[in-house]
């Protein structure tokens, strides 16, 4: 019998080939790219080593640190509109409302849907001639409103926030409610005894019992927007002026359009150092409190 | 309860309901108006979206720009592309990480531990990480412009979430099935292809699902690996399609919409899945 079970050639067929594949293109990179970015190299012929000449020179630089800030201020808007919206959402839906399926199916939709198209879609919603918000704004008679959303520096940031926030408050709110819903029912029959209000039930045991589901949601929403490419990359290609660029597409625009490899993959290591950086905190936080 | 008492009782209960249920109706329509919008100017010309009336029901619809769309914009080819790609992706995936996760978590061997947990740390590498060096690597193999240079670093994303999954189905297997089956003379390869394998089902679309969101709607790849429009997947041919038709809203919205409706029809007849893998994908361990 045991013998079956430790075959060490069957072990070596069904884990070899996945275990190469996932390490050559997976884990190798990861030191590659580290390795790459204390070169300066512009992808012909062999790179001059720099040390770390490319990291001063991005936290030095205007427009890199502008991009890891409005990365940040992406973390912040994800943390503190998009998660309550969800968590509001999730207790709602948790709490036996009519319709309680239709709704979930109903808000998980923009989560399913290819970012180039939420971007697309997004891009004519701003249109500033024919666009769905201005047309809205001029026909409930706000037509001071009506403006170029994404082609002026004062809005273009806060309007490329939006369709990440949309589209992912269908994600955490699903989330929230598998947790809120994993909860044991005897719980809220007791609290429902003991005359605890709805909203007094939600912030002394709902939420409490949530944590773990809530750290999940913080986790990914926060490496979410340090992550976010294709957004950005599709709506404004960082513009207008680098407005609202991200480390992932001054990244991009590094290697591919400027030829400074080393300088873009310093920017990679940055963003896997964040997302780890950020991971471990939440977990802190989430350990002592 | 006679009927008197439980009038003033309901009342005020009801008036909450009502706002709450206000509450909810206004937030579906904000998540799901944009995209009746879209189907709805997909259908329309650009007299009738640049006339003022781009909120509205299409007067007429005008399915050319779907026909237009297919044919002259490339939509077929992208469209051709995204489904070989996400297929033969899905399908390696599932077959490697079925076998690994059973490996891991059903068999006897030193380093299944250390080998999981190395697995499952891939789940935290952004794939920004890899772009640079796997566009070296692709370029020096000569496999810039063709399907692999996507299916394989596709399915090596793809390998850690799905041995999660799958790895945590099988450990819920009861033992005396394997010893069964074993006793009644099967080795290994058919006791795992047999008898666990279709056990796992629901791992198995779960799995699947997943896997065909990620790589049916991924772009920095493929807008990285692939130039040449034969190749193309939608989601980097709608790109180029909207350089093309700049100011052709139809015909770009038709296009979208093409891109969009196999991901809705998925979801449409198989929500509840859909909705589990999401949840499944999130809470690990």
């Amino acid at each position: 019998m045991n013998s079956v079970f430790s075959n060490k050639t069957a072990i070596a067929i069904f884990v070899l080939p996945t275990f190469l594949i996932f390490s050559a293109i997976v884990l190798v990179p990861i030191f590659v790219s580290s390795y790459y970015s204390l070169l300066d190299w512009n992808g012909i012929g062999k790179g001059v080593y720099v040390g770390f000449h490319n990291y001063a020179e991005m936290f030095t630089d205007s427009r890199a640190l502008h991009s890891i800030r409005n990365s940040l201020l992406f973390a912040a808007a994800s943390i503190f509109i998009q998660l309550p919206i969800s968590l509001v959402l999730a207790l709602i839906l948790a709490s036996n409302v009519k319709g309680e399926g239709f709704y979930r199916t109903v808000y998980f939709i923009p989560v399913l849907i290819s970012t180039v198209v939420i971007a697309q879609l997004w891009s004519k919603i701003y249109n500033a001639d024919y666009g769905l918000l201005n047309s809205l704004l001029e026909s409930v008679g706000l037509s001071s409103l009506v403006q170029d959303w994404l082609g002026q520096k004062k809005t273009a940031l806060i309007a490329s926030f939006i369709p990440t926030l949309w589209q992912y408050i269908g994600y955490h709110m699903l989330l929230m409610y598998a947790g809120a819903r994993s909860i044991s029912a005897d719980i809220f029959e007791v609290a429902k005894i003991d005359g605890a209000s709805r909203v007094r039930t939600a912030f002394l045991i709902t939420i409490p019992l949530m944590r773990p589901i809530l750290k999940v949601c913080l986790v990914f929403s926060v490496i979410g927007a340090f992550k976010v490419f294709d957004l950005i990359y599709v709506l404004t290609g960082g513009g207008p002026f680098f407005t609202t660029e991200v480390p992932s597409t001054l990244m991009y625009t590094s290697i591919f359009d400027a030829f400074r490899y080393g300088y873009g993959s310093a920017i990679s290591v940055f963003i896997i150092a964040e997302c780890l950086l950020f991971t471990l905190i939440i977990n802190k936080f989430f350990k002592t409190e | 309860m006679s009927a008197a008492e439980a009038v003033p009782l309901k009342k005020p209960k009801s008036i909450g309901k009502i706002l709450l249920q206000v509450l909810l109706i206004l937030v579906a329509v904000t998540q799901i108006y944009p995209l009746i919008w879209l189907a709805f100017f997909s259908l329309k010309d650009n007299s009738e979206i640049f006339s003022g009336d781009v909120a509205g029901f299409p007067k007429h619809f005008l399915w050319s720009n779907y026909t237009k769309a297919l044919s002259e914009g490339h939509i077929l080819t992208y469209f051709f592309n995204s489904v070989l790609v996400t297929a033969v992706s899905i399908l390696l995936v599932l077959i490697l990480s079925a076998m690994t996760g059973y490996a891991i978590t059903r068999m006897n061997w030193k380093l299944s531990n250390l080998t999981m947990t190395i697995i499952l740390l891939g789940m935290m590498v952004p794939i920004h990480a890899a772009l640079l060096p796997l566009f070296m690597v692709l370029k020096n193999a000569g496999l810039l412009n063709t399907y692999w240079a996507l299916i394989i670093p596709y399915v090596a994303f793809g390998i850690p979430m799905a041995v999660f999954i799958l790895g945590s189905f099988f450990k819920g297997v009861p033992r005396e099935l394997e010893e069964a089956a074993v006793i009644d003379g099967c080795g290994i390869y058919r006791t795992f292809f047999s008898i666990i394998l279709p056990l796992v089902r629901p791992a198995v679309s779960t799995v699947a699902i997943f896997t065909f969101l990620s790589c049916w709607n991924e772009l920095m790849f493929a807008v990285t690996f692939i130039n040449k429009e034969s190749y193309q997947t939608l989601t980097v041919g709608m790109m180029s399609m909207v350089g093309t038709y700049i100011t052709q809203w139809g015909i770009i919205g038709a296009g979208l919409m093409i891109t969009t409706i196999p991901t809705i029809l998925i979801y449409l007849l198989l929500n509840k899945q859909v909705q589990q893998s999401m949840i499944a994908g999130a809470i690990k361990g």
